[in-house]
């Protein structure tokens, strides 16, 4: 702001610094109004588009200064990354406010719900037997829950006897759990994991019978081959 | 919060969620489940349950014959295998399930931990999630039964060209044709009224097919009919994101039907044409 005398004598040499913030200033505050009209999620080629004469690199530093603005403010709004793109949404903190202030219901996610998503999520496409088996129960009631809730999608048909319906998630589902991208899922236990806790206890059945390598204290009801009067009958 | 009083009954989702419970409660190794025990504390709880429906009774008793199976296996000696192999515990694929079903577990409890959309946090606009979806807006809608549906078939055959006795069939009147011309309307608009899928005037056997690829997509879970009463105006929605997803999705899973319905005449005409 020190409006120097050699600036009136080489205005452009020397304004190039102030004018590139000020350009840089007013993309952050545009990108603002974006994503705040869009409520959606805005790819970065979108707002790339839309900021006709900007190059990419320019409007995805202008969104990652706003979303620093917001934090380095702590103001009632950040910027995010879902669903492939950014959105402006409400702190996490301020949900009870806002809430109370729309008078909607959370949406309902029953455990049904969740652990189906989860599997479809992490396994897709898949198909519904592939489901069932898993969870040890019919999910035809879940799935067509989960269809209007448009959190799933049919993706085809699986190349198998019968054809059966695949399954996958949508970019609502991403948008719904703040996911970026189908990788930002966090990731599942893994059957290493599996295997070691089964080695752990050794499950193999030796020629003598079943003996596991820790014996439990308890040593009732589950002492294996050998007769148990205690249980059975 | 939401106003009266909830009941907490230990509800469980399934019997892989009740054995995961008993074996919670009892603090037993998943991998080394003292199968005895909990097959009988498992059959104790069936009992509790109240009023099982039929489909949910059905597959907790596979599991309880699956768990006296296994505890039969346990009594009888290990026959060793031809070179000394060592025989698969018969507890192995159900532990093995039981872990997988965990897996997700954990996971489906990750994701409801995240903050949610429109439960903690909220995007501008003021639009709720999904606008415009028969889930969240007006009326709740009720999915239409084959008989509703049927009833509705009955008012527009009523409404029905007269026959020409000797035109039987119309050539090229295929259900994979008739599906895409109903996804034809959406374009118009999502939530198409059903008797707009019939031409006035046309005839039965155009109404006949044109239904049938009705049911098809439904069965499909291409598009929903629904009614906000019963009794009331039947409407279609479409049941995927998009118009174009559901034509891709008609064109490939009608395919195989178009095949079945097609006259000997047209055979040649039913070809794919890509192939």
């Amino acid at each position: 702001m020190n409006v120097n005398a050699l600036e009136i004598i080489e205005p452009r040499a020397d304004h190039v610094v102030p004018d590139g913030q000020r350009v840089m200033d007013r993309l952050q505050a545009i990108v603002e109004s974006l994503l705040f009209a869009a409520a959606a999620p805005v790819p970065l080629a979108r707002l790339v588009q839309a900021l006709d004469g900007h190059d990419r690199r320019e409007v995805a530093a202008a969104v990652r200064r706003l979303a620093e603005t917001y934090e380095r403010e702590d103001r009632g709004l950040r910027v995010v990354e879902v669903a492939g793109g950014y959105q402006i949404r409400t702190v996490p903190e301020h949900g009870p406010w806002v809430r109370r202030l729309l008078g909607g219901r959370p949406p309902r996610l029953s455990r049904p719900m969740l652990e189906t998503l989860a599997i479809i999520a992490y396994r897709q496409p898949c198909t519904r037997p592939e489901i069932e088996a898993i969870r040890g129960v019919d999910v035809d009631a879940v799935l067509t829950t989960l269809l209007e809730r448009r959190m799933i999608r049919i993706v085809g048909r699986k190349e198998a006897p019968g054809r059966p319906i695949l399954y996958g998630t949508t970019p609502e589902f991403l948008e719904v759990f703040g996911l970026p991208d189908l990788q930002a899922l966090p990731p599942l236990r893994d059957l290493g994991e599996l295997a070691d806790i089964l080695r752990a206890t050794d499950l193999s059945l030796t020629p003598e019978g079943v003996v596991p390598t820790e014996v439990e204290g308890d040593g009732e009801g589950h002492s294996r081959a050998t007769d148990d009067p205690g249980d059975g009958s | 919060m939401t106003g009266g009083c909830t009941v907490k009954l230990e509800v469980f989702e399934g019997p892989l969620d009740l054995l995961l419970h008993l074996i919670k409660r009892n603090e037993v190794q998943i991998a080394d489940i003292p199968i005895a025990l909990i097959t009988d504390q498992y059959l104790a709880t069936l009992e509790q349950l109240p009023e099982l429906n039929l489909d949910g009774a059905g597959e907790y008793l596979v599991m309880a014959a699956t768990l006296m199976l296994i505890k039969s296996r346990l009594l009888l000696p290990a026959e060793p295998g031809a070179d000394g192999e060592v025989e698969e515990d018969p507890r192995a694929e159900l532990v093995q399930q039981l872990l997988e079903y965990q897996r997700y577990r954990e996971a489906a409890e990750r994701l409801v931990d995240r903050p949610v959309l429109e439960r903690d946090v909220f995007r501008g606009g003021g639009e709720r999630l999904g606008g415009g979806s028969i889930a969240t807006d007006g009326p709740p809608v009720r999915d239409a039964s084959l008989g509703d549906l049927l009833s509705a078939l009955r008012e527009v055959l009523a409404r029905a060209a007269t026959p020409l006795p000797h035109d039987i069939f119309r050539p090229g009147l295929t259900v994979g044709e008739c599906a895409q011309r109903i996804l034809a309307r959406f374009a118009l608009g999502d939530g198409v009224d059903f008797a707009a899928f019939f031409q006035p005037g046309a005839e039965r056997d155009e109404i006949i097919v044109t239904f049938l690829a009705l049911l098809e997509l439904i069965r499909l879970r291409v598009v929903r009919a629904g009614q906000t009463e019963r009794f009331g105006r039947i409407t279609v929605w479409l049941a995927t994101a998009s118009l174009a997803e559901a034509v891709e999705l008609a064109r490939q899973v009608t395919e195989t039907e178009t095949e079945t319905w097609g006259r000997s005449g047209e055979d040649e005409r039913q070809r794919p044409r890509d192939h």
